[in-house]
């Protein structure tokens, strides 16, 4: 078991060390903007003296590096600091937000993810036939469409037209669990149809890949069933890839629906981020960077994790 | 007379070939071959690559590889009628009534599931015993099989055991769910001779204690002597000649047999040692990267010039990582390779182009070593251009030459590598080598994947070259009667180490030491009983010890 749990081992150093790499790039990225915080909050008419105050009160007169490793100090402790733009405390403004589009992006992986394998299985099962290219024709144009158009045409079939689920998915904690699953139905149906296509080809194209080798002939000929076949002996040996593509949606699914929450007026970090750089809050912009790096980082790392525990030859050595 | 248990009937085989560039076309595979197999029995199927041995074994299973489909004739298992049955009709016989063994086993076991998974897979898919019953059973054959630690092996993965071990394992598979037909298609082409001696007995004690029938397929007459009780030899899908084992052996009726028998019987006598060596290796040891073992520990050979070196082991005892120290590809730890009297850089980016040029290398898979976009001419005529910078007519002149003395005539060098057969691929391949004129050939399991006649064809191109431009080979196999065939002197590797070295006539006789003898005597013969006679020799030797 050695050699494994250095792999693991490794694996997770590396991926702390690319998330500090990464709160380096975000911090410099901030800095290199013209002007300052303090130029922000007094604005363009504030005089050189209210500037120099704001700055020594605020400690921005440090220089740039302890002024990073104060920030980074702070954010490891749960300490964001504080918005410009309304001074409300950037932790607990983000914890609502970021519990919100966790619940989005897990509802919509809990449809996605199994839908998208159970067809890459049924595609590779009705190889070059009917199933197969309906499924493909199918996921290929929900992808190929613009998510905002995508979710405008649901929104006005669903909600304006049949009136199944409401049109704005407003959410507060004072709700119960099936409340708030109808007001979250419509996007994640929407983000389901973006993320499907992706990992359903990548399922069919593992898989096939995997179907050619030698022990699906012998598994053929035990006069095992076509589909049993698959999800038995094609299937694990086809996991890495699989896996990989999976974890980049899921990824996506958090730091990417910045649209849809828009689309939708879902309080979630998406919007709570544009909203933000619309009013140059440089200190939110550097923590929604930061989780959304950390979040990334963090799905990504668990893709090579489950990728090495599932080789047999790494599980279990010689 | 009870009916067979499988009846096959004017079978025909056909299937669609893709070739790029070109419109597909129907070609046969299997035309016109019937066979009748009673319970119990087992009959071999030989034949040389793309004769169809082992499609007409999988239509016992109706089953058809790729784009294989069967198109005509009947096929009778248990008295029905399977060749046009339906998809569950099928899966119901296969993996109950017939099984198969393949040729690798490595590659026919699911890499991510343990072994008894596998093995009794079948037996529960089929609903014919409960879990325990099938494991028990499995655990029972693992032990016929002679397989080590027979209770707990199964919970093993495939990678986790050898070679032979896993095609021990795939038996018990297809044993396991009691089939009345076992199709076992090369079960040992892929296994060293010693470890292939006791699969084999392995394979046969199962046949005999379960009382299944099989169909052989081998390419090896010699095995298939010692399991079948007839033999059928199939040439291009058709079948040549069927009869009992005794009968095919000792009187054969067809040439085709005929030569199939008496293949390998070349005859070398062997040449005296000169004074003055080609090649000397010293004491040479050497390993890969950070690995903490010698592959090659301390080995010294001599080849002289205009005569053949025999390194001869099995997979993994080293022969071919003497190739790459000798061309310089991996440099020795320690140790020196001399070379007509002047001594070789360790390392090959240090050497000469000169000496690049008298040592040349041919490979064991003649298609991947020439470049599939390039014609004969091309590829023959590189190293004119890098050696002795020919070009035009001059280079097309000599080109014709070295396509001439492989004996391959005009036309050749407009062709590309994929318009050649296996054996036109290797001579190639020697002509590319002499195309250098080289002083030294280092041949690397030349033989080992062409049939034997294109072998044997192969190996007297060589002795014939040898001859007339006395260059020097140094034969790298792992085939005792190749060795036979063509050395002047022998090397015998085991384990990184030479175990017995000397002139041929001196290593082929006794005394032996224990590893040779073992070694020697592994080599089946083509003799009924060979096998068992065999074995019964070693263990009165081991009890006489």
């Amino acid at each position: 078991m050695v050699p494994i749990l250095t792999l693991v081992t490794q694996r997770i150093a590396l991926g702390l060390v690319l998330l500090l790499a990464v709160s380096v790039l975000i911090f410099a990225g901030t800095e290199l903007l013209p002007g300052d915080v303090a130029q922000a909050i007094l604005g363009q008419g504030a005089t050189p003296e209210a500037l120099a105050n704001m700055r020594t009160r605020m400690g921005l007169d440090e220089s740039a590096i302890s002024r990073y490793f104060a920030w980074l100090g702070a954010a490891l402790q749960g300490d964001l600091g504080v918005a410009l733009s309304n001074g409300r405390d950037i932790a607990a403004s983000i914890g609502q937000r970021l519990g919100n589009t966790l619940f989005l992006a897990a509802v919509t992986a809990a449809i996605s993810v199994p839908l998208a394998i159970f067809l890459g299985l049924l595609a590779v099962r009705y190889r070059d036939r009917w199933p197969d290219k309906l499924i493909s024709g199918l996921t290929l144009t929900s992808i190929s469409l613009p998510e905002f158009l995508l979710g405008y045409v649901l929104m006005y079939v669903f909600a304006v037209k049949l009136g199944w689920f409401p049109s704005v998915s407003n959410i507060n904690s004072g709700m119960s669990f099936w409340q708030k699953l109808n007001a979250v139905a419509l996007p994640s149906l929407v983000l389901t149809l973006v993320v499907l296509a992706h990992m359903m080809r990548m399922t069919r194209a593992a898989i096939l890949n995997v179907m050619q080798s030698a022990y699906i002939e012998t598994a053929e000929l035990k006069g095992l069933r076509r589909l049993t076949l698959i999800a038995r002996h094609a299937m694990p040996n086809a996991l890495a890839p699989i896996v990989n593509v999976v974890m980049l949606n899921l990824a996506y699914l958090v730091v990417g629906v910045v649209v849809i929450e828009v689309v939708f007026v879902y309080p979630g970090m998406g919007q709570y981020l544009v909203d933000h750089v619309a009013k140059r809050d440089v200190p939110v912009v550097q923590a929604c960077g930061l989780i959304f790096a950390a979040i990334y980082i963090g799905l990504n790392l668990l893709a090579d994790l489950i990728s090495i525990l599932s080789n047999p030859r790494l599980r279990h050595p010689k | 007379m009870p009916d067979p248990l499988l009846s096959i009937r004017n079978l025909r085989i056909e299937a669609t070939v893709h070739a790029p560039g070109e419109p597909s076309r129907e070609v046969v595979i299997v035309d016109d071959v019937s066979l009748s197999l009673d319970r119990g029995k087992v009959m071999g199927l030989i034949g040389e690559s793309g004769a169809g041995k082992s499609t007409i074994g999988l239509s016992a299973l109706a089953y058809g590889r790729g784009g294989i489909r069967l198109t005509g004739g009947t096929i009778t298992l248990n008295n029905r009628e399977i060749r046009l049955a339906d998809a569950a009709t099928l899966r119901s016989l296969r993996g109950r009534e017939v099984t198969y063994v393949a040729q690798s086993a490595a590659a026919a076991f699911n890499p991510a599931k343990r072994l008894m998974e596998q093995v009794i897979e079948a037996t529960l898919h089929h609903g014919l015993m409960s879990r325990e019953a099938a494991e028990a059973r499995a655990v029972d054959l693992f032990r016929t099989l002679s397989l080590p630690d027979p209770e707990t092996i199964g919970q093993r993965y495939p990678h986790q055991v050898s070679g032979g071990q896993l095609q021990r394992a795939m038996t018990a598979m297809a044993l396991c769910p009691k089939p009345d037909l076992v199709i076992f298609d090369e079960p040992t082409t892929a296994l060293d001779v010693t470890t292939q001696i006791d699969v084999l007995a392995a394979i046969k004690t199962a046949i005999a204690q379960t009382g299944v029938a099989a169909l052989y397929i081998t390419h090896d007459l010699a095995v298939v002597a010692q399991v079948s009780d007839e033999i059928m030899v199939l040439r291009h899908g058709k079948m040549v000649e069927h009869g009992t084992v005794q009968q095919i052996i000792e009187a054969p009726r067809q040439d085709y047999t005929r030569a199939l028998i008496s293949v390998r019987s070349i005859e070398h006598t062997e040449k005296p040692p000169s004074a003055q060596p080609l090649l000397v290796v010293q004491n040479v040891s050497a390993r890969y990267g950070a690995m903490a073992k010698d592959v090659l520990s301390n080995v010294s050979v001599q080849v002289h010039p205009g005569q053949t070196l025999a390194l001869v082991g099995e997979s993994g005892s080293g022969k071919s990582t003497m190739a790459r120290v000798i061309t310089g590809l991996l440099p020795p730890r320690a140790g020196q390779i001399t070379f007509d009297g002047r001594t070789l850089p360790r390392a090959l980016k240090d050497r000469p182009r000169e000496d690049l040029r008298q040592i040349q290398m041919i490979y064991q898979m003649a298609d991947v070593a020439m470049n599939p976009r390039q014609t004969v001419a091309t590829i023959i005529g590189r190293p004119l251009e890098f050696y002795f910078g020919l070009r035009g007519a001059e280079r097309d002149a000599r080109v014709q030459e070295l396509l001439d003395a492989i004996e391959l005539g005009k036309g050749y060098g407009e062709r590309y590598p994929a318009e050649l057969s296996g054996g036109q691929k290797q001579r190639v391949c020697i002509a590319r080598a002499l195309a250098a004129k080289p002083k030294l050939i280092l041949c690397d399991e030349v033989t080992s994947a062409l049939d034997p006649l294109v072998a044997d064809g192969i190996l007297k191109l060589l002795l014939d070259l040898q001859a007339r431009e006395g260059v020097a080979y140094l034969f790298i196999t792992h085939d005792i009667a190749t060795v036979r065939a063509i050395a002047d002197s022998i090397a015998v590797m085991y384990q990184g180490r030479v175990q017995r070295y000397g002139a041929k006539s001196d290593v082929l006789a006794p005394p032996f030491d224990d590893y040779t003898d073992l070694l020697l005597s592994s080599v089946p013969e083509m003799q009924i009983g060979w096998l068992e006679r065999t074995l019964a020799t070693r263990r009165m030797e081991s009890a006489g010890n």
